[in-house]
C-alpha cells in the first residue's frame, strides 16, 4: 500500500474532542462529519489540506474519548495516513477499523517538517520524505491488521469472513 | 512466572494457560455497554449484515449522554435505540434518567470481580474498581463483539502504583488521582494496565475507588484495576447473587514501572484548562472568577461526593455571580440523596439540581457554556471547548473544591471553607 501526501503537522495530545467536537456528533452522512474535522484545533485546517495529505503529530494523538467519529471525519476528509510518535489507544483501533493507515515513529514525527512531501509504503515499512531526502524505517504492523486497512476498514473485512 | 491481573484475566477469557504482556489474544467479552452512540453501533452492525447479537443476555445499553433528548435528531436516535432493544430482545436497557452507565451498570449488580468488560466509552476503566478488565472500545469494534462476543487485545504491559498516606481533610480520591494524573502526565499510563495498592486506597471506599478507576483514564489507562478485597465482596453480593472469581496478580508479577506515593501531605488539587495533566494544587489558582460550578459525572456524582458538597453548602448561598448544576449520577443515588437532605441543601444555596445523566460533561446541555465563561467541576475532562465555547475554560476539582468555589464565585480552596 502507498500513500502519497503532504505533511500537515501538530503537536502533542490532540484529543478527539477538538478533532470532532460534541456539538457534531448527531451528524451521519460522511460529507457533513468531515466538513468539521479538526475545527477547534485548527480552524485553517481545509485552507492548507488537500485530499490524500498526510497529518504528522506528536505523541498521545487521538486521546480522550472514545468517539470513533474522530476517526471516521478524517477518514471522510481524504486524509491519506496519520503519522505521530504515539496514539492513544481507542484512536489507533478506530483508525484502524475505519480503514485508515496510522503508523508510530518518534522519529518521522520529529524530522519531517510541515508540507514535506511524504511517501509512504506501509507494507514495505518505509516512509520517505522526498523534501528532505529522508527515509524512515518502521514497525511492521501485525498480519491480521493489515488484512483489516487492505480490506478497507472492520466492516468490510467481516463481511468478506462472513461471505465464507 | 508470575503473571498481573490482566494478564490471568486474558488468559482465562483467551481459553490459554498463560499470556503475557505483549502478546495478541482472542477474548470472550463477559458484558458489553453501550449508550446513546447504540444508535451509531446499531447501524454499523446492521451493515455487517449479521441478524441477531450474539448474547443479548451479555448486553446493557443505558441513555445517559443527552438525557432527556436535547433535540428532535436526539429524539429520534433514541427512539431507534428503542426499536433495536426490542428488536434483539435485550432484557438489559436504562432508558431516560435513570443515571449514568459507569454508576448504573456496578449498581445493578453487573459489574464482578474477575470480569472481561467492554463498553462504547473510554471511561469503561470504572469497572476497574471491582477487579474487573474494564476497557473502551469505539463502535465497530462494540459492533464486532454483538457479531460473536469476541474481541482481539494485546496483552498489556502493568504499572503499579503504590499509594500509601491518609486521606485529611477536603483531600479525597478525585486529589488522589489529580495528583498521579500531574505526576504520570495524560499519556504516562497509554496502553497500560494501572493496578493500585497502598493504605490509601485499602482505606477507600467504593466510591472512591470508582473515581480513581475513572479518572485514570486521563493518563491513557487501557485498564485501572483495584484488587478486590472485603469492601468490593460486600458491595458486589448485595447487588447480586451470583458467583464471581477474585483474581489477584501473582507474587513474582512483572510490572513494567512501580510507582510509589504518598499522599498525606497533599493539598486539593485542580487540573487547568486546557489538560488533565496540567494539575497544580488549588491555592496556585485560587481567586480566578467562575460563572459555573458542576457536580457531577460518572467520576464524581455519587453519594459521598453529594454529601461533601451538601455539608460546604448547607446554610448558605451561591455567589450571585455562579450557576451551580448538580446531576447525581443515579436515580437510586438521588433518592438517598433526598432523604439525607443533600438535596434540600442544594435547592436552598440556590443551586440547579437535574436529572441522573452525564448531564454538562459533554457541552450537549443542561449548562452549556458562553465565550470566555470559566466553569470548575467534577467531571474528567478539560479539553478545549469540551463543555461549551471553544473559548470557555474547564478547570477541574474534586466536589469540595467545586462546592467551595461555588460560594465564593471564584476558585476556592476548601480547607479555607469557614464552618
Amino acid at each position: 500500500m502507498i500513500i502519497k501526501g503532504k505533511a500537515i503537522k501538530y503537536g502533542d495530545d490532540v484529543n478527539t474532542d477538538v478533532i470532532i467536537p460534541g456539538r457534531y456528533l448527531y451528524l451521519t452522512k460522511s460529507a457533513e462529519l468531515a466538513s468539521h474535522a479538526m475545527e477547534d484545533l485548527d480552524p485553517d485546517f481545509f485552507k492548507k489540506f488537500n485530499r490524500g495529505d498526510i497529518i504528522v503529530a506528536g505523541k498521545n494523538f487521538g486521546c480522550g474519548s472514545s468517539r470513533e467519529q474522530a476517526a471516521m471525519c478524517l477518514k471522510y476528509a481524504g486524509v491519506g495516513a496519520i503519522i505521530a510518535k504515539s496514539f492513544a489507544r481507542i484512536f489507533y483501533r478506530n483508525a484502524i477499523n475505519q480503514g485508515l493507515p496510522i503508523i508510530k515513529s518518534s522519529e518521522a514525527a520529529d524530522f519531517i517538517k510541515n508540507m514535506d512531501d511524504l511517501e509512504i509504503d506501509l507494507y514495505a515499512t518505509t516512509i520517505k520524505d522526498k523534501t528532505k531526502s529522508l527515509q524512515f524505517e518502521i514497525q511492521p504492523l501485525p498480519i491480521f491488521i493489515r488484512e483489516i486497512l487492505d480490506d478497507g476498514g472492520l466492516i468490510y473485512n467481516l463481511k468478506k469472513k462472513l461471505r465464507r | 512466572m508470575g503473571q498481573t491481573i490482566s494478564e490471568k484475566i486474558l488468559s482465562k477469557h483467551s481459553g490459554q494457560k498463560k499470556v503475557y504482556a505483549g502478546e495478541f489474544v482472542d477474548a470472550d467479552i463477559d458484558l458489553a455497554m453501550s449508550h446513546d452512540n447504540t444508535v451509531l453501533i446499531s447501524s454499523i452492525f446492521n451493515e455487517i449484515g449479521v441478524k441477531k447479537v450474539w448474547n443479548p443476555d451479555k448486553i446493557v445499553i443505558v441513555l445517559d449522554h443527552r438525557t432527556p433528548a436535547n433535540t428532535s435528531k436526539t429524539a429520534e436516535n433514541h427512539k431507534i435505540i428503542r426499536e433495536f432493544v426490542k428488536k434483539q430482545q435485550i432484557p438489559h436497557f436504562f432508558d431516560v434518567g435513570g443515571g449514568i452507565c459507569h454508576q448504573l451498570l456496578p449498581e445493578n449488580g453487573f459489574v464482578r470481580p474477575g470480569m472481561l468488560i467492554v463498553g462504547s466509552d473510554s471511561h469503561t476503566t470504572t469497572y476497574g474498581a471491582f477487579g474487573v478488565f474494564g476497557t473502551g472500545i469505539g463502535a465497530t469494534d462494540m459492533a464486532a463483539v454483538w457479531t460473536n462476543g469476541k474481541l482481539w487485545f494485546k496483552v498489556p504491559e502493568t504499572l503499579r502504583f503504590n499509594i500509601s498516606g491518609k486521606l485529611s481533610r477536603y483531600i479525597s480520591a478525585k486529589d488522589v488521582v489529580l495528583y498521579i494524573i500531574g505526576k504520570i502526565g495524560a499519556d504516562g499510563a497509554n496502553y497500560k494496565a494501572c493496578e493500585f495498592y497502598g493504605k490509601c486506597i485499602k482505606n477507600m471506599s467504593i466510591d472512591g475507588r470508582m473515581c480513581i478507576s475513572n479518572q485514570a483514564m486521563e493518563m491513557g489507562a487501557k485498564v485501572a484495576t483495584i484488587p478486590p478485597d472485603k469492601k468490593t465482596v460486600d458491595y458486589v453480593a448485595s447487588k447480586v447473587n451470583v458467583k464471581f472469581d477474585v483474581v489477584y496478580s501473582d507474587n513474582d508479577a512483572e510490572y513494567e514501572k512501580i510507582y510509589s506515593f504518598d499522599i498525606t501531605d497533599i493539598e486539593p488539587q485542580i487540573a487547568c484548562p486546557n489538560k488533565v495533566d496540567n494539575v497544580k494544587p488549588v491555592r496556585e489558582v485560587e481567586g480566578t472568577e467562575i460563572n459555573q460550578a458542576v457536580l457531577g459525572s460518572c467520576t464524581n456524582g455519587r453519594l459521598e461526593d453529594l454529601a461533601v458538597a451538601a455539608e460546604i453548602l448547607k446554610g448558605k448561598k451561591l455567589s450571585k455571580n455562579v450557576r451551580m448544576i448538580i446531576v447525581p449520577a443515579s436515580r437510586q443515588i438521588y433518592l438517598k440523596a433526598i432523604e439525607k437532605g443533600y438535596i434540600r441543601a442544594f435547592l436552598s444555596a440556590g443551586a440547579t439540581v437535574v436529572n441522573p445523566g452525564c448531564g454538562p460533561c459533554l457541552g450537549l446541555h443542561q449548562g452549556v457554556l458562553a465565550e470566555d465563561e470559566v466553569v470548575i467541576s467534577s467531571t474528567n475532562r478539560n479539553f478545549k471547548g469540551r463543555m461549551g465555547s471553544p473559548n470557555s475554560k474547564i478547570f477541574l476539582g474534586s466536589p469540595a473544591t467545586v462546592a467551595a468555589s461555588a460560594l465564593n464565585g471564584e476558585i476556592t480552596n476548601p480547607r479555607d471553607v469557614i464552618k
